[in-house]
């Protein structure tokens, strides 16, 4: 090799590292800015009519800001209904809207609706089953979101009525609110009593909402 | 011969330069390009590539190749430049979904915006490689 090879080499090292280095710092900054913003607030991360499952007195809350038409969110899903289930007695999670794309915020409603019929869960389940079939990015098929609603056992037409009303409308800015006040950005983002994840992945939330249990539990 | 490699290497340099701000304010920052800007990367990416190359294994051709990039990329850069400054009527672009090209919303280092930046790399890269070319002409 000779030196202008070499010279090409090292120069392109120093952009990489240059360039990872930015982004560690970078995502840092971000989530310590998001992490104190939480921790100021604590007390909106979970308002009066957010949906919760699981024990209401669990130590350990998720709160999950999610999106009905999000794939991710979609197959996010039973992990944290599995995260439910191995700790029955001390995880519960909390759901909160970021309609993110368009459509969505419908959806929500329709959700919202769903909880007065007490068929929260299980329309949420079949909305989610049903989600590539109605959640085509840019062009959503709500129709065909709603019969997956139906096929829950919903009311539709009550619901479609309850949908509209006000109540439901000030549910959803509420929460577009405190996402914004909590700069999130992506669905699904998770808060385990307050904590974010250090980095987006299955297997940190599953360590973060062990680290909580094991805290509750001492 | 050994001083006209330097400055291929220096194009190239901007050009990797370029190429990392332009990913990681993508990428890391999250911001979506808007339609300009992604005419401009079209330009830029390239260079970062073949300029590389051509400096690698000392090829002149590779500036060649380079050129019709640079200049593609000065003619969009200097639109947009144009455009953000207000010089010319945003009301000859129809509205599309999407990011807006005029609305800037971001600078660094105190106002300098992006499609400054970008403008002036491909006028360095372009005026880099014409010395290159003509100092290396047989």
């Amino acid at each position: 090799m000779n030196s202008k090879k070499l010279t090409v080499a090292i120069l392109l090292g120093i952009v990489l590292i240059a360039f990872l280095f930015g982004m560690y710092n970078y995502q840092r900054r971000v989530q310590s800015s998001q992490e104190q913003r939480v921790t100021l607030q604590k007390g909106l991360l979970v308002r009066m009519h957010s949906p919760v499952f699981g024990p209401t007195n669990a130590p350990v809350t998720i709160v999950e800001f999610f999106d009905p038409a999000c794939e991710t969110c979609r197959a996010f899903y039973p992990i944290v209904k599995d995260l439910l289930r191995k700790y029955p007695n001390d995880v519960r999670l909390v759901l909160r809207y970021a309609p993110f794309h368009p459509g969505s915020d419908q959806v929500a409603k329709l959700l919202e609706a769903a909880k007065r019929q007490d068929k929260y869960w299980p329309v949420l389940e079949m909305v989610l089953a049903e989600q590539p079939n109605w959640a085509d990015h840019g062009t959503p098929n709500l129709e065909l979101a709603y019969k997956a609603a139906e096929k829950a056992g919903l009311n539709l037409k009550q619901a479609l009525v309850d949908a509209a009303t006000l109540a439901v409308d000030a549910v959803l800015k509420q929460d577009i609110e405190d996402l914004t006040s909590f700069e999130v950005t992506k669905t699904p983002t998770f808060f385990v009593n307050g904590r974010g994840l250090p980095s987006f992945g299955p297997d940190q939330l599953a360590t973060l909402v062990a680290e909580e249990v094991a805290k509750a539990k001492k | 011969m050994k001083r006209s490699w330097g400055l291929l290497l220096i194009a190239w340099v901007i050009a990797v330069a370029a190429t990392a701000g332009a990913l990681f304010i993508g990428e890391v920052m999250g911001m979506t390009p808007c339609l300009l800007c992604w005419y401009q990367r079209i330009c830029m990416f390239p260079m970062a590539i073949v300029l590389g190359i051509a400096c690698y294994s000392e090829d002149r051709r590779g500036a060649i190749y380079a050129l019709p990039l640079a200049m593609g990329g000065i003619a969009l850069a200097g639109y947009h430049t144009l455009l953000v400054a207000g010089l010319i009527p945003r009301a000859w672009i129809p509205c599309t979904a999407g990011v807006s090209c005029a609305d800037q919303k971001l600078d660094i280092f105190n106002g300098i915006q992006i499609p400054w930046l970008s403008l002036a790399a491909f006028s360095l890269i372009l005026s880099l490689l014409t010395i290159y070319l003509r100092k290396t002409a047989k």
